[in-house]
């Protein structure tokens, strides 16, 4: 049995004229000791389903269980060994560092001291600042304290709702290398976000869109999926050169991409995009790119809105 | 046991630390005593009054010494008329004119009797009649003293005696009120909201997520704010003792446990109001109008219940500060013992039984 299972979930929010359907039957296993992304945009039903799992929510149908303890029935075992860090900064902001640690130590039977091995690479960046309050602290050192807050008590599985959002680039960085060297000392870790390009450092991802998981596979294999040819174009009218991309016969899906235009090219569509790039007498760049995350992520929904 | 009191550490740091509400919270049952004891008291002192003297003979001339000496009253002007009078009335300088018979004492010396008439402003009918009555009083004090000594045949005598509060003093009756107030306050809307502001600020959520049980995140909420309220009893109570002269004349420690038990009942209060909302706001509000006015308005405090409509009255019954303001009024003013308030002690009792069990029942072991 993995270390989480989610079999056919269901969650509506509201009343039932204005019923909003927030997951419809998600089912995937997490492995013991696996990085697990939950990548979707905002409202994809990530953080729901976080609460389900952490027992703070009841699922309107379907079960889930972790570490082999039911969500509804154990639920006091699983909130005894899971660690959970919600998207939103929830520590107390007029409690100092290193006493919002100690609190959530005590609360969870230990001390600071037992389980400092685990928390040290974390907590040792912002021990230099112990004594200052959460709530003055900056966006990444929240995220770390939140962290090791979540971790003191060793917990078995790790919760880590959108730990990313709204933290630097580097912060962000250095916050996925401490991931993968929690999951070293084994710790089963869920972690949502919203960025497709943290996807890559999961052992697996699932793609969620609108409550439904699209996709679940190791992140190569999500892009192996594609199986498609991937052109990135770029010419001096953006906009006209897309709308030319999305008419054109031999292309699947055109959509804006950083600075380039991503083209999903039909089989031997080559030729007719070479040709409409020549009739708009610009300058223009085009090359053959792999796909990433975000490109397979695009495919999915235009498959699933083309159903 | 530990978990426990690290959780009524942290509350502590909450409070201490956020200096404004600590000093609203220690500092409101002072301000509030200082307020009724000085200031908005319903006692009648320095009233301005006007004297017509048709007689200006001796006994007049007495008369008049003494109601200038009370404290009560004042003597503005003497009048020469009825017209001087409605004058002095429109003016509205003065509460209260006594006019005099011509030919007072010979009145009194030949026909044994004589009349003095009040004339009161009962456009504030309770002034109107404090004032008449306490003029009353002088008048018929002065004519006890006229008849000593002289047979009088056939005379009924009222002899007023002011049981435990033999000055009539207003702050007999606020100090329990305001301990019910203020208790209310602290006990009542404080737990709402700091439960609520954990709910709020997502901290709850992460509570929920860890081996503390939901008895004991509320209780260990409850026991600070219960440390506070005996701070601010023992606060109110030295006040009224030493600043108010108020004396204690019951057992200390009945109103010490009642006090207690009345706290408690105040905050299994809040932590009800706490179980079924969600923001600050809502729980103020709840706690303000739905808690704080009916304890001034139905505890008796302000206005008597028996004056009430029945509907009001049985209303008054739900209240738990109307009980409490009774038992602190028969044990520290009366002097009662526990003989005497064991029927509202009981009735407080369930009250705190019935809203814990509430409280319990509606706290939420999920978000939703």
């Amino acid at each position: 049995m993995g270390a989480v299972t989610v079999d056919n979930i269901v969650k509506f929010y509201g009343k039932k004229e204005a019923r909003v359907t927030a997951l419809q039957g998600l089912s995937f296993d997490v492995q013991k000791g696996e990085l697990f992304g939950l990548i979707g945009p905002d409202g994809a039903g990530k953080t729901s389903l976080f609460r389900i799992l952490t027992t703070l929510l009841l699922a309107d149908a379907g079960t889930a269980s972790v570490d082999g303890f039911d969500v509804v029935k154990d639920y006091k075992a699983i909130r005894n060994r899971v660690g959970y860090m919600p998207g939103r900064f929830s520590l107390y902001q007029d409690l100092s560092v290193r006493e919002n640690l100690e609190f959530f130590a005590t609360i969870f039977n230990t001390t600071i001291e037992e389980n400092y091995e685990l928390v040290k690479d974390i907590y040792s960046q912002i021990e230099p600042f112990r004594d200052r309050k959460a709530g003055k602290l900056s966006g990444g050192m929240k995220q770390k304290l939140a962290l090791s807050c979540a971790l003191i008590h060793r917990p078995s599985v790790l919760f880590l709702d959108e730990p990313t959002t709204g933290v630097d680039a580097v912060s962000r960085k250095e916050f996925w290398e401490m991931l993968a060297h929690l999951k070293q000392q084994g710790i089963t870790i869920l972690v949502s976000t919203p960025y497709m390009d943290e996807a890559a450092r999961c052992d697996r991802v699932a793609l969620m869109q609108e409550g439904k998981i699209m996709s679940v596979n190791t992140p190569a294999g999500i892009v192996n999926e594609f199986g498609r040819p991937l052109l990135a174009v770029k010419n001096t009218n953006m906009l006209q050169l897309l709308q030319a991309m999305k008419s054109c016969e031999g292309v699947e899906d055109a959509y804006p991409f950083g600075e380039y235009h991503h083209v999903v090219l039909k089989p031997g569509g080559e030729a007719a995009v070479k040709t409409i790039l020549e009739q708009m007498k610009m300058p223009y760049e085009q090359h053959p790119v792999t796909p990433d995350v975000e490109d397979c992520f695009m495919a999915l929904m235009r498959n699933k809105d083309g159903q | 046991m530990k978990q426990f009191i690290a959780f009524v550490k942290k509350e502590f740091y909450h409070i201490i630390r956020d200096k404004r509400t600590l000093f609203i919270l220690l500092g409101m049952p002072v301000v509030q005593i200082i307020i009724f004891g000085f200031a908005l008291t319903n006692e009648v002192k320095n009233s301005q009054i006007v004297i017509l003297d048709n007689a200006k003979d001796a006994a007049s001339a007495q008369l008049i010494t003494e109601l200038g000496s009370s404290r009560y009253f004042d003597i503005k002007q003497n009048v020469y008329s009825y017209k001087d009078i409605e004058a002095a009335f429109r003016a509205g300088h003065i509460r209260m004119a006594v006019v005099f018979p011509p030919h007072l004492d010979e009145d009194l010396k030949h026909f044994n009797k004589a009349q003095i008439q009040l004339v009161a402003d009962a456009s504030d009918p309770n002034v109107a009649t404090t004032l008449t009555t306490y003029a009353g009083a002088i008048i018929q004090d002065f004519n006890k003293r006229y008849n000593q000594g002289r047979q009088l045949p056939y005379t009924i005598q009222t002899e007023v005696r002011m049981l435990y509060n033999p000055q009539g003093k207003g702050a007999y009756s606020f100090v329990p009120g305001v301990m019910a107030m203020v208790l209310m306050l602290v006990c009542t809307m404080m737990t709402a909201i700091t439960i609520v502001r954990e709910k709020e600020t997502g901290t709850m959520e992460v509570m929920l997520v860890s081996p503390m049980k939901p008895i004991r995140i509320i209780l260990a909420k409850a026991v600070p704010y219960l440390l506070l309220s005996l701070v601010n009893i023992t606060s109110i109570l030295l006040l009224s003792v030493y600043v108010l002269e108020v004396p204690i004349n019951g057992s200390l420690a009945l109103l010490g446990f009642e006090s207690i038990l009345f706290t408690l009942t105040c905050l299994a209060l809040g932590l009800l109001i706490s179980a079924a909302t969600d923001s600050q706001q809502t729980a103020m509000f709840i706690s303000l109008t739905g808690m704080f006015l009916p304890t001034i308005m139905l505890s008796g405090f302000m206005f008597p219940i028996e004056n009430m409509p029945v509907p009001m009255q049985v209303v008054s019954n739900a209240v738990p500060a109307k009980w409490y303001y009774m038992i602190v009024r028969d044990v520290m003013i009366k002097g009662a013992g526990l003989g005497a308030v064991w029927k509202q002690t009981l009735i407080l009792t369930g009250m705190l039984v019935f809203l814990l069990a509430m409280a319990l029942k509606k706290f939420k072991i999920r978000l939703a």
